[in-house]
């Protein structure tokens, strides 16, 4: 028995084992921020690496918790962005007063999302949910002066709270006609109800709220610029990875008897979605901004991949999330360098960043392409297959509005290389010393985006671990 | 067996939804809007409490739950407040007018 619950939450066990590591570390000795840092990394690889050993398929304490390959694979994901964003949050990191605090935030909220993509009962994906965004809320405002940062965890914790009382209001009228929470008995008694649809679209625009999709995108850009970068990359990769995941098992399994009205709202949802995305991302000047909103289109072309509900569906999403995490990180690396060595977050500011800074131009250039989806790069098959799994649908009207989308996207992810390697500027930002630990990472991403697309292994293996609706 | 009727609960449960929702979206004091929120989770509570006792009463996952809610919502006011502690600190108010830094 307890051997069972061992392998079968070994991910979380090893979360916990390290959030209680660092707090007794703090507990001891004064110790430099570079000592904290490298025992942090070191120990987020050896979880990396230890999540791909012996996953195992089964339940535990009645349906509560509930594991199987591709949620290991998808917790793996997460694991990998978390150690990414780890090496590229150093030199931010270093000249800050609690690194350990940090370290303990974001992994408790690692932990929260375990649970949340492991919940086999509504109750338990409730206190996942919760667990995952209040420490990200603190974490929000761990630049404790700017007055941006405390404005950007104000907003987070706001939205978020009212959000997840919508859900928990949706869970409440699912418990109320249904009798039950447990995932495996709700989909039997899910009738059409008109009480019930209404439950069921309370719970979409909590989810909505959580992967800011577009009536619900609001506080995602204001959020994403006040915080601290590191805490931006989280919210972008990690977090909205996380509760993708749990969109698609609670939408496949749970909601599966009103898949036809759902698919309806995942259509209307998903071109709003990429066309706000689209239309705001093209005014914006604070880089950090600009990814909000190139994020909250990406968030569209997902769901687009989700309403196409096949195995297929949930394959290109679990593949679109982890290039996503490559591309993604790629950019928010060299803005979290740049803004952690010199302060400066604006598009205007990149202005000749190439004459000074080749490599990292090239970097942020290739992350920028994957963004958009031109064709070497991973973002390019990413996006094809989400539009192909959408596709299956018969919908091509859909199809091809958002596969338009695409080229007003190329507008403005083009016009911030442009500003890197064509405008002039007679004051650029100055050549940058990278540190090993962001070098790492930069690298490590840049591989990810050249290379992701072409290994047909990587998509196989997760097309081999997915169900369809 | 019961004098008050499943579908009066849920109209004050409703109501009290809608209430606090209001009140999170015209109250311009951070503290008044905290308090709406704990009006939206306290009408979720009611929903659940009603639900178990007049549907399910052999069961006790909603009664549960609602305990479940109430811890959550202790822990989300805690860090909540301080939030506005510190945003205090930086702006010398708690009006959410104040913390409009961040447009567009």
């Amino acid at each position: 028995m307890w051997v069972d619950v061992l392998l079968l939450m070994k991910q979380e066990l090893m979360l916990v084992a390290m959030i209680f590591f660092i707090l007794f570390l703090k507990l001891g000795r004064e110790r430099s921020n570079e000592s904290y840092i490298s025992i942090v990394n070191v120990l987020l690889l050896i979880n990396l690496v230890a999540g791909f050993i012996g996953s195992k398929q089964g339940m535990l304490f009645n349906e509560m918790f509930r594991t199987n390959e591709l949620m290991v694979l998808e917790k793996n994901i997460l694991s990998l962005a978390m150690l990414i964003i780890s090496m590229q949050s150093s030199v931010w990191l270093k000249t800050h007063k609690h690194v350990p605090e940090f370290y303990v935030l974001l992994l408790s909220t690692m932990l929260g999302m375990f649970f949340m993509i492991s919940a086999g009962n509504l109750l338990m994906f409730y206190l996942g949910l919760e667990l995952s965004t209040i420490p990200l809320a603190a974490a929000a405002n761990f630049d404790l002066v700017k007055r941006q940062s405390s404005e950007a965890a104000l907003k987070l914790i706001f939205s978020s709270a009212f959000s997840s009382s919508l859900l928990l209001f949706g869970i409440s009228m699912i418990y109320g006609t249904t009798g039950s929470l447990t995932f495996s008995q709700i989909p039997p008694l899910l009738t059409n109800d008109p009480l019930q649809i209404f439950a069921f679209i309370l719970l979409l625009a909590g989810f909505a709220f959580k992967i800011s999709v577009a009536p619900f995108h609001m506080w995602t850009a204001d959020v994403y610029e006040g915080a601290p970068v590191a805490v931006t990359s989280f919210l972008s990769v990690v977090s909205k990875g996380a509760v993708l995941f749990v969109f698609i098992s609670v939408l496949y399994t749970v909601f599966k008897p009103l898949a036809a009205a759902w698919y309806n709202m995942l259509f209307i949802l998903s071109l709003l979605t990429i066309i706000t995305g689209n239309l705001f991302a093209i005014r914006q000047n604070n880089f950090k901004r600009f990814l909000a909103f190139s994020s909250i289109a990406q968030v569209g072309f997902i769901l687009v991949g989700i309403s196409g509900s096949s195995q297929f569906g949930t394959a290109s999403v679990v593949y679109f999330v982890l290039i996503y995490v490559f591309s993604n990180l790629a950019a928010f690396g060299v803005i979290a360098l740049v803004s952690g060595l010199t302060g400066k977050e604006n598009i205007t500011d990149y202005k000749g960043f190439y004459k000074t800074n080749p490599l990292l131009s090239w970097i942020l250039t290739i992350a920028l392409f994957s963004l958009a989806g031109v064709p070497p790069t991973a973002g390019f098959f990413g996006k094809f297959f989400l539009l192909f799994a959408g596709a299956g649908k018969g919908n091509f009207l859909f199809i091809t509005i958002a596969a338009l989308n695409m080229i007003i996207s190329f507008y403005y992810y083009l016009r911030v290389v442009r500003a890197i390697f064509m405008d002039e500027n007679p004051k650029p930002i100055e050549t940058l010393r990278i540190p090993l630990l962001p070098r790492i990472a930069l690298y490590t991403c840049t591989v990810g985006v050249l290379t992701v697309g072409f290994i047909r292994f990587i998509y196989n293996y997760i097309h081999a671990l997915s169900t369809g609706l | 067996m019961y004098d008050v009727p499943l579908s009066h609960v849920l109209f004050v449960s409703t109501a009290l939804f809608f209430i606090g929702m209001y009140g999170l979206f015209t109250r311009r004091n951070m503290i008044t809007m905290l308090m709406a929120l704990e009006l939206l989770l306290n009408s979720v509570n009611i929903n659940f409490i009603a639900f178990n006792k007049y549907l399910y009463p052999g069961k006790l996952d909603g009664v549960f739950f609602t305990i479940f809610i109430i811890t959550i919502a202790a822990a989300e006011a805690a860090v909540a407040i301080a939030i506005i502690i510190n945003l205090y600190r930086s702006h010398k108010s708690i009006d959410i007018e104040s913390a409009a830094e961040l447009k567009f």
